[in-house]
């Protein structure tokens, strides 16, 4: 390296150099990364216990340096918090995608939250179950085609889709919820901000800490990257509002 | 084994509990169910004041897969159930097992298919030692018969899921559950406070990230754990534990476990008074399954009755161990019934005249 170079940008310690397996464009790889970013910048790398689901997700464990367990198809909420009970003294993390959380996974979560397990639970939104092919997500849109929705979402039969993050917000136990994107850079800072709080909330021994993150599946929405990141504004955001909607660290710095 | 030899007068319900708190138990996750409430409500007082952690989980789905969670730190953990919750943990079980996570599992079985009732029956035999979950894989099976059994075995279930890294089923009943007996309670020697030092997820300081798992993709990595798991089974079917009473002489052998084993007994007491040569074999460990010792028994030339509590599942696995000499009769009491010594003379009696 000569003396001109300047390192600008390199890879967070917790992160593992190996190729992840995703798509093109898809951005579990951004959400990952900013966890890892988050392990390594609050030292948190060799003291964290990890939680990994069902989804395309699954391989997380292979690309952080971190202890892990693989929980079944939505049942991430009730091994985090088997692992927390056994290692209060460990910082627990789990990684669900919206199939997994908030369908066949709804009971956990909901439990998990109410009952405030210290823990933080990340949650990415990509309107549809991206492993198994495509099918319709409880947070897939109206009118959106996937192959179990082939003429677009109907509310009529199919639900209006989930807002988690204020869902969560309501129960009892959450420490801090909110909903961020990472469809731009300005997006990605400041989901990687509300990351950070939802990961200080368990330092702080405040409650459940949930993040969810609006992010792109362009292989199942059958769009380019570029296009993916052009319907989380126009389309996502407008109807899963980005914000804060639980914080009690506000509260105790009142 | 250290004894503080206190004597109780206590369900078989409690004794698994107490049991369970003597060999070091960390983590309870149970949801209630008759009729094994007795476990989680004595837990929920019993353990967090000996500091361990105790949750009443929103479901079985639930509470078995805290286990996963807990288990995976290497520490002891307990779930208790019955039939139709045992069906609802399946999944997580088959995690377990696929995971090698060590965990102790109890069902107190009653009737069904379904709803059924809460009475006693013996109905989850093929669900406990088949693998009621998806996939190949084999729990270690526990069949106490009495009270202090239960006690005893509890204890013992800790160490052979770490000694395995398997998670290890207690399979009672409602008359083992909630029947009152003495109980001298015992705690064991200071257990290996290392156990689970090589595996478990502690932080991944200083040395790789471990990974507990039993997904395997890449070509051939399955079928290598699969063949791990098959010597881990192969060597686990050293560990078999039966009672033998009366059998020496015996013509008949009534094979029957846990607590209609136990009610065998009192027939074949009767039986032998009234000059009948009867025995009983009552395997305690139903998987593995005793079959060596059953063979040897055969090829004495003894004939064989099975007695359960069901329609007919623990007979096939006395008829695989005993097939190339000889068969076993069958007799199944209903569940929905409660049997006493009575019910099983007239077939006992059947057996060892005919044929
Ligand atoms: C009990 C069970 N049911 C179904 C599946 C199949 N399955 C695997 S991943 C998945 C959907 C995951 O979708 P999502 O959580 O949205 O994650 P993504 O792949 O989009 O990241 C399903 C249904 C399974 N593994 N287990
Ligand atoms: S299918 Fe979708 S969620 Fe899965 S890796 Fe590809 S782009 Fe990502």
């Amino acid at each position: 390296m000569s003396e001109q170079e300047i390192i600008a940008f390199d890879r967070a310690d917790a992160l593992v150099d190996v190729p992840t397996h995703y798509c093109p464009g898809c951005q579990h790889g951004v959400v990952q990364r900013l966890a890892g970013e988050l392990l390594s910048e609050m030292d948190l790398t060799e003291n964290t216990l990890l939680v990994t689901s069902i989804g395309c997700s699954v391989f997380l464990y292979n690309y952080l340096h971190v202890d892990s367990v693989e929980a079944p198809h939505g049942r991430a909420p009730a091994v985090a918090t088997g692992v927390k009970r056994a290692r209060a003294d460990k910082f627990v993390l789990s990684y669900q995608g919206d199939g997994d959380l908030a369908s066949i996974g709804m009971a956990e979560i909901m439990h998990c939250a109410n009952r405030g397990e210290n823990i933080s639970i990340i949650f990415v939104n990509n309107t549809v179950y991206g492993m198994t092919g495509g099918q319709m997500a409880p947070t897939t849109m109206i009118g959106q085609k996937t192959t179990t929705s082939p003429a677009g979402r109907n509310a009529a039969k199919e639900g209006m889709p989930i807002r988690m993050a204020e869902i969560i917000s309501q129960l009892g136990g959450t420490a801090f919820s909110a909903r961020v994107a990472v469809n731009n850079v300005k997006n990605i800072r400041k989901a990687k901000k509300a990351m950070k709080k939802a990961f200080e909330v368990q330092q702080k021994e405040l409650g459940f800490g949930f993040i969810e993150l609006l992010a792109t599946c362009p292989t199942n929405w059958r769009m380019t990257p570029i296009k993916a990141n052009e319907r989380i504004e126009e389309e996502l955001i407008p109807y899963f509002p980005l914000g804060v909607f639980k914080d009690l660290t506000v509260e105790a710095e009142d | 084994m250290a004894n503080n030899g206190e004597k109780l007068f206590i369900k078989g319900n409690e004794a698994i509990a107490r049991g369970a708190i003597a060999a070091g138990l960390k983590c309870y996750f149970g949801y209630p169910i008759t009729p094994q409430n007795d476990i989680p409500e004595y837990m929920s007082a019993a353990l967090p004041a000996v500091g361990g952690e105790f949750v009443q989980a929103e479901s079985e789905i639930a509470a078995a897969n805290m286990l996963i969670g807990a288990a995976a730190c290497g520490v002891r953990s307990m779930s208790s159930s019955s039939s139709p919750g045992i069906s609802l943990k399946q999944e997580a079980i088959s995690y377990l097992a696929g995971s090698q996570l060590p965990t102790v599992i109890v069902n107190m079985n009653r009737g069904g298919p379904g709803l059924g009732d809460i009475g006693p029956s013996q109905g989850d035999y093929f669900q406990s030692v088949k693998g009621g979950g998806h996939g190949d894989y084999r729990l270690l099976v526990l069949a106490p018969g009495t009270c202090q059994e239960a006690y005893d075995l509890t204890i013992k279930a800790f160490d052979l899921a770490f000694k395995y890294r398997n998670p290890v089923m207690i399979l009672g009943d409602a008359i083992l559950g909630q029947m009152k007996e003495p109980v001298i309670t015992w705690t064991p020697d200071e257990k290996d406070e290392k156990e689970g030092h090589d595996w478990r997820m502690c932080g991944a300081k200083g040395r790789e990230g471990r990974i507990l798992k039993s997904l395997f993709l890449s070509e051939g990595s399955l079928a290598a754990h699969n063949q791990m798991l098959q010597d881990k089974y192969t060597d686990m079917a050293s560990y078999t534990q039966q009672e033998e009473y009366q059998i020496d002489d015996a013509e008949l052998v009534v094979v029957a476990y846990g607590s209609i084993g136990r009610i065998v007994k009192s027939t074949i007491k009767k039986l032998r008074n009234e000059g009948h040569k009867v025995g009983l074999f009552r395997p305690i460990t139903l998987y593995p399954f005793p079959s060596g010792d059953l063979k040897k028994l055969a090829e004495q030339g003894k004939k064989f009755l099975t007695i359960e509590h069901n329609l007919g599942q623990m007979v096939e696995d006395v008829r695989l161990s005993i097939r190339t000499i000889t068969d076993s009769d069958f007799f199944g009491f209903l569940p929905g019934n409660l049997p006493t010594p009575d019910d099983f003379e007239g077939p006992i009696l059947k057996s060892l005249g005919g044929k």
